[in-house]
């Protein structure tokens, strides 16, 4: 039984936190987030969640008080946005150091400065080597569903791993679509009890969160943690499929649109892949084989699946919505790319930059870029929609 | 020399899950001075096994009988504190 509502991004992320039901909750308001907390917040105010509401004085607070319910044996959650997650940055790596599966929904918005709100990845991406899982969202029914799924995947012994479940700033988080919930009691058979690994509030057992860790150790610990990460895409798959037998919206790694036959392919997170299958459509209705691969999963960087989904095609367009400063185009364009070397067949690759601090990009746009592709008219990084 | 684990055998998230275990930690090799005793002069006031970060001052009977080596680390607290002067710091090359 699923119960179809109008919910906005954000709407729909508090409803899958309320039928998570955390133990814990630590929130702080930040655009485009807020939303999520606010309306959490009056979940807990009707009494329809047990959840201990609590109200931090910042970010860095927020994360630190998740750490701190996570390490005592809660399920723990929180959200945040762009300058709230740079300030939460130091608890952030030691959620994950501590191997606590904490879940929180990251509104993707551009960093500052100059000031601004809308939406792009330069803070998801920014964490992309602090040892979290990054999943992202289309729209607000996939932001749903992957929080939900985000507690399974996390929490799963071989893992135990936080989880940040992105969606786009704005075109998500207040755009209002037609989600469908699970039934409330479905849900919470779904997403089953946490066991606890070493809670601290067991008192007959003791143990210690967060001793030193010289160079006697503290690389083996490094270790563990790439070995979790090796664990989360067979994880991932695992909790989709059954999430799909529960819905019949199966979910893995990735989701290929079109891209078998493909010669042109494209390659994007979150928002941006509707608008990319609507120019798709279009291009094919063209003539032009055009293709595209909806990357769900950004960390663990699933290297092997993205080569084979992309080797038959002849060009391939990278979509990076943030900047690495000096580095040679963004970061999923410098992974991708590397992660081709050494295999027999290697597509033509290029970055496009695009969407920065929430500049749209059309059909069109995209349109184009496909056509640039093939028309020899692609730099190696290239950026879209930007005046000269 | 204890023998260092690999990353499989060690739990995860650097926890140490049991308790008590401070006493493995042989801290003894940080010390570049050791705190040396003069028996004659000790009053066994036990103002230095009060002071002692590190429990290394071994009482039994209410009189000192050694210095925990393993565990001193050579801070010199004691004899800082020591009312009658009984405990030098002498370098560790120095020391027998």
């Amino acid at each position: 039984m699923s119960n179809i509502q109008a919910l906005t991004g954000d709407g729909s992320v508090a409803n899958a936190m309320r039928q998570i039901n955390p133990d814990v909750v630590a929130v702080y308001p930040i655009t485009p987030q807020t939303e999520i907390a606010q309306e959490f917040a009056s979940f807990v105010s009707d009494g329809l969640v047990d959840t201990e509401l609590i109200n931090v004085e910042s970010e860095h607070s927020a994360m630190s008080a998740c750490v701190g319910a996570s390490a005592s044996g809660a399920r723990v959650m929180t959200a945040t946005s762009a300058n709230g997650l740079a300030l939460m940055w130091e608890i952030v790596y030691i959620a994950a150091s501590m191997r606590l599966p904490i879940v929180m929904p990251v509104v993707n918005r551009a960093l500052s400065g100059p000031i601004n709100i809308h939406c792009d990845h330069s803070d998801c991406m920014g964490a992309r080597d602090s040892g979290w899982i990054q999943v992202h969202s289309e729209n607000a029914q996939e932001a749903y569903d992957n929080t939900i799924q985000a507690v399974r995947i996390g929490e799963q012994e071989k893992v135990r791993l936080p989880v940040m479940v992105n969606l786009d700033g704005f075109i998500l988080s207040h755009g209002m679509e037609r989600v469908e919930l699970l039934d409330d009691a479905e849900a919470t058979k779904f997403i089953g009890e946490l066991k606890t690994q070493y809670p601290l509030l067991d008192v007959d057992h003791p143990v210690t969160y967060g001793p030193l860790d010289l160079y006697d150790y503290y690389f083996e610990h490094k270790r563990q943690q790439v070995e979790a990460m090796e664990n989360v895409l067979e994880v991932i798959t695992s909790v989709g499929e059954e999430f799909g037998k529960l819905t019949g919206r199966k979910y893995g790694i990735m989701e290929k649109y079109k891209l078998d036959d493909a010669e042109v392919a494209a390659v994007a997170l979150g928002s941006t892949n509707g608008t990319a299958q609507a120019a798709v459509d279009e291009l094919r209705e063209e003539g032009i084989r055009a293709g595209l691969l909806k990357l769900r999963v950004f960390r663990p960087f699933p290297v092997k699946e993205i080569v084979e989904a992309l080797s038959n095609a002849k060009h391939v367009a990278i979509f990076d919505r943030s900047i690495s400063f000096g580095g040679f185009g963004g970061p999923l364009f410098t992974e991708i790319r590397s992660a081709f070397l050494g295999n027999d067949k290697i597509p033509a690759t290029a970055n496009y930059i695009y969407g920065l601090g929430g500049r749209d990009i059309n059909v069109e746009d995209i349109k184009t870029v496909y056509k640039n592709l093939t028309s020899g008219k692609s730099e190696t990084v290239n950026y879209v929609n930007v005046r000269e | 020399m204890r023998k260092e684990k690999g990353w499989k055998e060690i739990p995860e998230g650097g926890l140490i899950v049991e308790p008590g275990n401070a006493r493995e930690y042989n801290t003894g090799s940080w010390r570049s001075s050791r705190p040396i005793r003069d028996e004659e002069k000790c009053t066994n006031c036990l103002i230095c096994w009060i002071y002692c970060p590190d429990s290394s001052i071994i009482v039994k009977d209410n009189e000192i009988v050694e210095i925990d080596l393993e565990h001193c680390k050579g801070c010199g607290i004691c004899a800082t504190e020591c009312p009658v002067k009984a405990i030098k710091m002498v370098p560790e090359g120095e020391a027998e």
